[in-house]
């Protein structure tokens, strides 16, 4: 590892393991609760929070350098285009009208 | 430096000597010499499925395969094509060979890694061939659901899981390679001083990294549903099968693009050498590969203009598709200009350049034909379909390698082949391709559709002209093996530079030392700078 490398304290990684902590509790809680359209929402903001959370702090991503965070959100701009084209089918099948279908 | 001086350490071939010495190597060039054993291994054996599929076609009736047997054939043809053939050819060979000494680099980043990705290649490629023996798999290279999760009763989960161990095998070496250009480089080796064949590789690796996982995604969702019944592809259980095909696509549209990325890189490099110029447009050609890796996400949907797709969302494909030939006819109008006023050299690359060049504009511009919503759906799943891609990966992915393979064949073996054979067996190919898939456009055009093992009789011309150029193509690879295996027996040996091309490559010794390089090099000129190039030395060999 190169000198100067930023290593997170112990108290950062409990305070993001506490916070982890907390957000599956909400997790468990709000599977509980009915919140009728945002039921799926919520589950995948709390979701995402969470996989931030790691992505940042735990694997360093946050001191790292600024190619190390291209390649990470690259990862979810490649995924983002995944949902959005593949969206871009699901959400406009009554758009446009075929003949004899 | 004189050629004396530089011959005097033991290549990488004989140091050390030994079987395990190869089995165990970290040597990328070894490496690089299994993959081009593995290769060349699958490309005869999806050869001889392709050999069957045409002596099937020669009559209407389906009088050589049933029906069943003749959908397995495809199937392995395609599967062991693509998967174990085209997507390794040139980066796991070529690339693996070249790339680190392109830039000055004594080894891939990553040299373990590199050695795992080969015996991953193996494990997924014989589990793929141990479904072949338990009774084939008859479903399309493409696997399509509800088929391939409900109805097929062959080996698809052997021969899917061979496929998604070999993606593995493709996101190492992609990593490896980025890790490479990015860290490796020799001092001096700036970003736009790396040959383009470098460019082509790191785009192509990035494709490898980015799209891969969905593939390997998307196989463990048909076992899920298989083994678990989640409902994803099957309607019956709330899935949807289009939902496959877009996980699908997208890797294997972007797969293409794995298959023709490293070929337009030899291409650039042959080009500049053939015509002894530098190459026109640099930085269009780079950025161009960079282009086509990202764009080329962009336009899966393509495949699925017939399918239950909305047709809004087929538009915003069609037109993506034609940005897509953007970059593509920035590469081919560049190479055009750099051969343009060139001092262009009759030898044997010159061959599958101008041989690419022409079956690769006819692919791409079929290509576009078939991104036109309309049109596809009168041309979807016809031979015209198959004739398109043919011309793609085989009249492009091929030729480019087999050009790289004989322009760097000096410097991997250290020895010459003939140039007369090379220069006919490049004829022959360029016929018998032209012979085989030009009459399947027309007869696509036709009617004719794909995956069937009989046809109506007004067909059969185009097929039987289509299976005697088969039979051109294939005595054309088969000189092309054995002038090869001749000349690692027999040949002259080759000099530093036979073909006087610029690049480091062609300042060390022919065959390479292990390291390479005996100190790590400087380098202060810009890449393909043909004004200071020396010049070709083919002719001064001599025979063993």
């Amino acid at each position: 590892m190169s000198s100067g490398h930023h290593v997170p304290t112990i108290g950062m990684c409990v305070r993001v393991w506490l916070a982890l902590l907390v957000l599956t509790g909400f997790t468990i809680f709000i599977a509980s609760q009915d919140l009728g359209v945002l039921n799926t929402p919520v589950a995948l903001l709390v979701a995402i929070t969470k996989a931030t959370l790691v992505i940042v702090f735990f694997m360093g991503v946050k001191w790292n350098t600024p190619l190390t965070k291209t390649v990470a959100v690259s990862g979810f701009v490649w995924l983002l285009i995944l949902f959005f084209m593949g969206m871009n089918d699901y959400l406009t099948r009554g758009w446009l009208g075929v003949a004899g279908r | 430096m004189k050629e004396a001086d530089v011959q005097q350490e033991p290549s990488y071939l004989g140091a050390p000597y030994g079987l395990a010495s190869w089995l165990l190597t970290k040597d990328h060039k070894r490496i690089a010499i299994l993959y081009l054993i593995s290769i060349t291994i699958f490309f005869a054996i999806g050869g001889s499925f392709a050999a069957m599929i045409r002596a099937e076609l020669v009559t209407p009736q389906g009088d050589f395969l049933t029906a069943d047997l003749y959908n397995k054939v495809f199937t392995l043809h395609g599967v062991v094509m693509i998967f174990f053939f085209l997507i390794p050819s040139i980066p796991a060979t070529l690339g693996n060979f070249f790339m680190p000494i392109m830039i000055g680099a004594k080894d891939l980043a990553f040299p373990r890694i590199n050695l795992l990705s080969w015996y991953i290649y193996v494990v997924g490629a014989t589990l793929t061939l141990a479904a072949v023996i338990m009774g084939g798999v008859d479903t399309g290279w493409t696997f399509y659901t509800p088929y391939s999760s409900i109805s097929s009763t062959t080996n698809v989960t052997t021969a899917a899981l061979g496929v998604f161990i070999t993606g593995f095998s493709s996101i190492l070496t992609g990593f490896n390679f980025i890790v490479t250009v990015h860290r490796m480089r020799a001092p001096g080796m700036t970003w736009f001083r790396m040959p383009l064949f470098v460019w082509a590789n790191y785009a192509t690796s990035l494709v490898m990294i980015l799209g891969t996982p969905v593939i390997a995604i998307t196989v463990l969702l048909i076992a899920a549903e298989r083994a678990l019944h989640l409902g994803v592809f099957d309607p019956r259980i709330g899935g949807d099968p289009v939902l496959f095909q877009h996980l699908f696509w997208f890797y294997s549209h972007p797969a293409v693009y794995i298959m023709i990325l490293p070929g337009m890189g030899v291409i650039s490099e042959l080009v500049a050498n053939v015509s002894r110029k530098q190459i026109f447009g640099y930085s269009f050609v780079a950025f161009s590969s960079l282009a086509i890796a990202i764009i080329g996400f962009l336009v899966w949907g393509h495949h699925m203009f017939v399918t239950g797709q909305s047709i809004y969302a087929g538009l915003v494909f069609s037109i993506i598709t034609m940005l897509v030939a953007v970059p593509s006819a920035v590469k081919t109008f560049n190479w055009t200009a750099t051969m343009y006023k060139g001092a262009v050299v009759w030898d044997s690359p010159l061959f599958w350049v101008l041989g690419f060049m022409g079956l690769f504009l006819i692919g791409g511009l079929t290509g576009l034909f078939l991104g036109a919503m309309g049109l596809d759906i009168h041309l979807h799943d016809t031979y015209f379909v198959v004739a398109h891609f043919h011309y793609i990966m085989v009249g492009g992915g091929v030729m480019a390698f087999l050009g790289g393979l004989h322009f760097y064949w000096p410097k991997m073996t250290g020895r010459m082949y003939s140039e007369p054979l090379a220069k006919v067996a490049s004829m022959l190919v360029f016929f018998g391709f032209n012979l085989t898939f030009f009459p399947q456009f027309i007869v696509g055009y036709m009617g004719m559709p794909r995956r069937y093992h009989s046809y109506p009789a007004e067909f059969q011309v185009f097929n039987v002209l289509s299976t005697a150029g088969a039979t051109v193509l294939g005595a054309g690879y088969l000189m092309i093996l054995l002038y090869l295996v001749y000349s690692i027996v027999k040949g002259p040996k080759a000099p530093m530079n036979p073909w006087g091309a610029t690049g480091l490559e062609w300042k060390i010794q022919s065959p390479p030392i292990t390291h390479n390089f005996h100190e790590t090099p400087v380098v202060t000129e810009e890449a393909y700078d043909y004004l200071h190039a020396p010049a070709p030395t083919r002719e001064v060999t001599h025979h063993e």
